[in-house]
């Protein structure tokens, strides 16, 4: 085989990719189990971790940047490289979200956030949910499962205006929770975030795919 | 894009081996075509059959038509001095004649009868001012054309090449002989090219067809594999030798 060095790089790029995207699979997971218990101990696990995942990020990057640089990459290896390119930088973001999310339940009674307000824990399942998807769909090279996780972001958008809605109630009927209530607020516009990252996530598998990104073609 | 040359089921044999086979493909007017492959795969034989170039070579045989401009150049009583005029042809290594640089590019004008000295520097000029090579050997028309930098000298043959007025230009790995920069001047100079000429290359240089060409042909093993614009060639190649090939998994 010729090349075998480049596609040593390549499958360890893969390889690198794939424990990011555990990872952050991961710390999604622990961060909603934190959220849901209220377990402060576990979000604090998780805001460390978060350093782990820049560092994959950074180190994916490097990799990628050092292959165009030394290998000039065409056809199916260019669209691979630039993919995982951009897909590190929606999984970095989420695990930045996730840990944002894991501040905010330090700060708060979360188990209260998370049984007060009623569309919250749905948004926190179906976002994890896309997420894992998202995932999946690109690791199966699985377009049709991206299209139909790129589906579900309406829902997630329909229940982060819900919640607003619940939250303006709340702080009508006890003003006493007004801090509370933004802090809620914020944790949900995180959680409509990680949704629209794993849209994203299922774009770039389908440029990975056919050079397309929602019908426009990129390479 | 009008096409300029079409190949039609092309078949050539060297003696037994059968070189090319069934080759059908268009060459655009005024746009850079590039045939890419392996060594042996066709793709020089290809081009020569552009001017009939391999009509020198011992026990050859070729069957299907070229077609130049709506006519078969192996038709009965083509005149291959005319046709290569019209088809002109710059090879691998640069190979000027040891003559001085203005005889180099007035060579092929006198052949077809121009005698007259004004004429004939008014040819010389403007070919070598086509070929980017003018500013740089103006005040030394007269010297040796061996002088030159290996980068002037392909230049030269281009100018060479322009000066009987050729409308296809067909280049036999024009730079491998060439350094990084005098390869760029020659990569510009085919970009300015197509504007007034229609240019067949053959490169080993994926990176070369794939900066210049407009439309892209893969070979192998005698045959054509894949053809079409250079952007879905080098993106999204359409057939798994293609992209085996063009991404370093076998050559």
């Amino acid at each position: 085989m010729l090349r075998s060095s480049f596609l040593n790089d390549l499958n360890q790029l893969k390889v690198d990719l794939n424990k990011m995207c555990y990872l952050v699979i991961k710390q999604l997971e622990n961060g909603i189990d934190a959220f849901k218990n209220d377990d402060k101990e576990l979000a604090k696990t998780v805001i460390l971790k978060d350093k782990e995942v820049n560092d994959m990020e950074r180190k994916i990057e490097a990799a990628c940047l050092n292959l165009i640089l030394r290998q000039q990459p065409i056809a199916r290896d260019l669209r691979d490289i630039s993919t995982a390119l951009k897909i590190v930088t929606d999984l970095e973001r989420i695990g930045d979200q996730i840990a944002d999310i894991c501040e905010t339940i330090i700060r708060l009674n979360a188990k209260h956030a998370f049984k007060m307000v009623e569309d919250i824990p749905e948004m926190a399942e179906i976002a994890t949910k896309m997420v894992r998807d998202a995932i999946q769909s690109f690791n199966d090279n699985d377009i049709i499962l991206a299209k139909e996780v790129k589906l579900r972001d309406d829902r997630v958008d329909e229940l982060f205006n819900n919640v607003k809605l619940e939250l303006v109630e709340i702080t009508k009927n006890a003003p006493d929770q007004i801090d509370a209530c933004i802090e809620f607020t914020i944790i949900a516009k995180y959680l409509e975030r990680i949704g629209d990252h794993a849209v994203n996530i299922c774009e770039w598998t389908e440029f990975q795919e056919t050079g397309e990104m929602d019908h426009t073609r990129l390479i | 894009m009008e096409n300029k040359i079409v190949a039609k089921n092309l078949n050539l044999w060297y003696g037994e081996k059968q070189a090319l086979k069934n080759i059908d493909l268009d060459i655009k007017e005024k746009s850079i075509t590039a045939f890419i492959g392996p060594s042996g795969c066709g793709k020089s034989t290809f081009l020569k059959t552009l001017n009939r170039m391999n009509d020198y070579v011992d026990n050859i045989r070729i069957e299907g038509d070229v077609i130049l401009d709506g006519e078969n150049i192996y038709a009965d009583g083509v005149d291959t001095t005319i046709l290569r005029k019209k088809v002109g042809m710059v090879f691998q290594q640069p190979n000027p004649f040891p003559m001085t640089i203005y005889d180099n590019v007035a060579y092929g004008p006198r052949i077809h009868g121009i005698k007259d000295r004004k004429t004939l520097d008014k040819i010389v000029e403007e070919s070598l001012k086509d070929a980017a090579l003018y500013d740089e050997v103006k005040d030394r028309l007269h010297t040796n054309a061996l002088g030159l930098s290996g980068g002037q000298q392909q230049r030269l043959c281009i100018a060479r090449c322009l000066a009987v007025e050729p409308e296809v230009i067909l280049l036999d790995e024009p730079t491998s002989a060439l350094d990084p920069i005098s390869t760029l001047k020659i990569e510009e100079l085919l970009m300015e090219l197509k504007a007034k000429y229609t240019i067949a290359i053959v490169t080993h240089n994926m990176q070369q067809a794939s900066r210049i060409a407009d439309y892209t042909a893969f070979f192998l093993i005698g045959e054509m594999i894949e053809y079409g614009k250079t952007d879905d060639l080098f993106s999204r190649p359409q057939d798994e030798r293609t992209e085996n090939y063009i991404t370093g998994r076998f050559g």
